[in-house]
């Protein structure tokens, strides 16, 4: 190894500012946005690297235009990426829609800030859940991930573009407007030190090719638009082919395909972290920045000879239902805290199988939930 | 030093805030070797409203990134001070701009009192440098960060225009804390 490659790159980076970075590790070459707070430094980042390395950006007229072209450039072979918060994420919804069904890598990041509508731009939010999940309509996987550090946040946007590469599909990255901004030291790792995964690309003759047939891992080799393969994209639900079928048998084996080649890999796909988790009797269970004054509440509890410990979840969808059951056997009682008036703990509360009580700590009104009232959540409840 | 410290830098929207904050934790996580967060509270307005940086130093890894209690506050508006002392931690200090913030809260804690906004005014012509006095002022006092490390941070994070200016701001806002220092010795608590 030479001197530069052993020189560490260590920089005090925005959490936005470390999602451009990871998307261009990740081999990002397009991005199409429009700006919204607490995201636009993401765009800015793109618009200034991306022609560097011979990459495109367009700042489209909407966020329904960014992601139509996310899609278009995806297919014609270049990693995309598109960023924006909740007001624009309701717009993305139809054309997610669209790149899951004909299974278009990209990846959406939402750094969500306080809604309904424009609602709290500036200020954190983790409003949007179950949007992630169930956003666009249809039965349809999704794949979801939420880091709570900006460290987390460049691996996991690298993460993010494997996942979408490898199955073929959509991925959201889930921030919230504390770690979007949040300013912290991040060591940027060298290229040759991240795994980087590309699409499968067909091994048969243009003349062969069915883009829509499976592979015995149910994801279908993507052949690039431009190199010869010609072939049919529609949102309808389609043959190997790519065209529109209303053949029962077909329609079926496509939905359940869709669905488990995200959900038969969900032990590929989910990541969580766990704190003090081996001998707790109350678990917390948190994500983004909440997670962060939970690790702190762990550390606080455990002065006191409170056994708490954390599962921290970095990826949402698919849901960690086996982990969180098992966790459900072994504590009294499960804490969730959240910015939103519950989304996740419904998730958790259904996995737990009432093996254990699911508590709710919720806080909207826009400032980021401390460790003490943490803390005091477990006290009160410890004394039901 | 306590192993982490916390600083809550407030005022309004346009007063430097926020770059303030992001020169503090690139001195404490860039040219001081410790771990630092940085995170922000504002408004959706262009300028005015409430805003408020918020930074966390500390020797080992920082799991919550904001202040629970500051050890550290920096009031350049009186809504500021009013909101923030009261978070302020029992052994912590407070530095407030003396012409903005005229009415002082009736705290045992130590606090500095300095016409800052009005001196970058008269010494440079211009209150954009009042965020960089403040930052000086606070080194100089507290030492949070070596004054080596927030000179490199300041000349690393402002325009390259502005960085003479800035630089001679730094430097007053150091003697106007040895002078503040002096003051507190002799006065007790208050030091106007």
């Amino acid at each position: 190894m030479n001197n530069l490659k052993k020189g560490k790159n260590i920089k005090l980076l925005q959490g936005n500012e470390a999602c451009a970075e990871g998307a261009l590790l990740a081999g990002v070459r397009f991005f199409a946005g429009y700006p919204i707070t607490p995201s636009s430094e993401i765009a800015e980042n793109m618009a200034r690297e991306l022609p560097k390395i011979g990459g495109k950006f367009i700042q489209m007229e909407d966020e329904i235009a960014s992601m139509a072209a996310v899609i278009g450039a995806s297919i014609a072979g270049l990693k995309s990426l598109t960023a924006t918060s909740g007001p624009g994420m309701c717009l993305k919804q139809e054309n997610l829609g669209f790149a899951i069904i004909n299974e278009i890598p990209c990846v959406v990041v939402n750094a969500q800030r306080g809604g309904p509508s424009t609602g709290l731009p500036t200020k954190p939010s983790q409003g949007d859940m179950m949007q992630a999940r169930w956003g666009t309509h249809g039965d349809h996987p999704i794949i979801a991930l939420a880091p709570s550090t900006v460290h987390e946040i460049l691996t996991l946007t690298i993460k993010a573009f494997n996942f979408s590469e490898k199955y073929r599909t959509p991925v959201i990255l889930l921030l919230d407007e504390v770690i979007a901004h949040m300013r912290e030291k991040v060591e940027i790792p060298a290229l040759e030190d991240i795994e980087v995964i590309n699409r499968k690309k067909p091994t048969v003759p243009p003349e062969e090719y069915l883009p829509f047939k499976p592979d015995e891992d149910g994801v279908p080799p993507m052949a690039n638009f431009g190199e010869g393969y010609r072939y049919h994209i529609t949102g309808l639900i389609h043959n190997y082919k790519g065209l529109p079928t209303s053949n029962s048998q077909e329609i079926d084996a496509f939905i359940r395909r869709l669905y488990n080649k995200i959900q038969k890999n969900a032990k590929d796909i989910i990541m969580n972290e766990k704190y003090f988790l081996d001998d707790a009797k109350i678990a917390l269970i948190a994500y983004g920045s909440v997670a962060r004054a939970a690790e702190r509440t762990v550390k606080l509890a455990r002065e006191e000879g409170l056994k708490v410990g954390l599962l921290k979840l970095l990826t949402i969808w698919p849901f960690c239902f086996e982990e969180v059951n098992k966790l459900a056997q072994q504590v009294d009682l499960i804490i969730v805290p959240e910015m939103n008036l519950g989304q996740m703990v419904l998730e958790i509360e259904r996995a737990a199988q009432g093996k254990c009580r699911v508590v709710p700590y919720n806080r909207v009104d826009g400032e980021l939930i401390n460790p003490i009232e943490i803390l005091g959540k477990i006290r009160e409840e410890i004394k039901k | 030093m306590k192993e982490r410290i916390e600083m809550c830098l407030s005022g309004s929207g346009g007063q430097g805030l926020i770059l303030a904050g992001i020169i503090l934790a690139e001195a404490a996580g860039i040219y001081d070797g410790k771990e630092a967060v940085q995170t922000q509270s504002y408004g959706p307005e262009a300028r005015g409203g409430a805003s408020r940086s918020e930074v966390v130093i500390s020797n080992g890894a920082i799991d919550y990134p904001k202040v629970i209690k500051s050890d550290i506050l920096l009031a350049l508006t009186q809504t500021a001070c009013d909101k923030y002392v009261k978070n302020l931690n029992k052994d912590g200090i407070l530095v407030a701009d003396s012409t903005l913030v005229t009415e002082v809260p009736n705290i045992s804690n130590k606090i500095y009192l300095f016409p800052i906004a009005e001196t970058a005014q008269k010494k440079f012509g211009t209150k954009l440098v009042t965020n960089i006095i403040s930052l000086g002022i606070i080194v100089g006092l507290t030492e949070v960060v070596s004054q080596e490390a927030i000179q490199k941070a300041v000349c690393s994070r402002v325009p390259v225009k502005a960085k003479e200016v800035n630089e001679k701001a730094l430097l007053l806002g150091f003697d106007i804390a040895k002078d503040l220092k002096v003051k507190n010795k002799k006065s007790g608590n208050k030091i106007n």
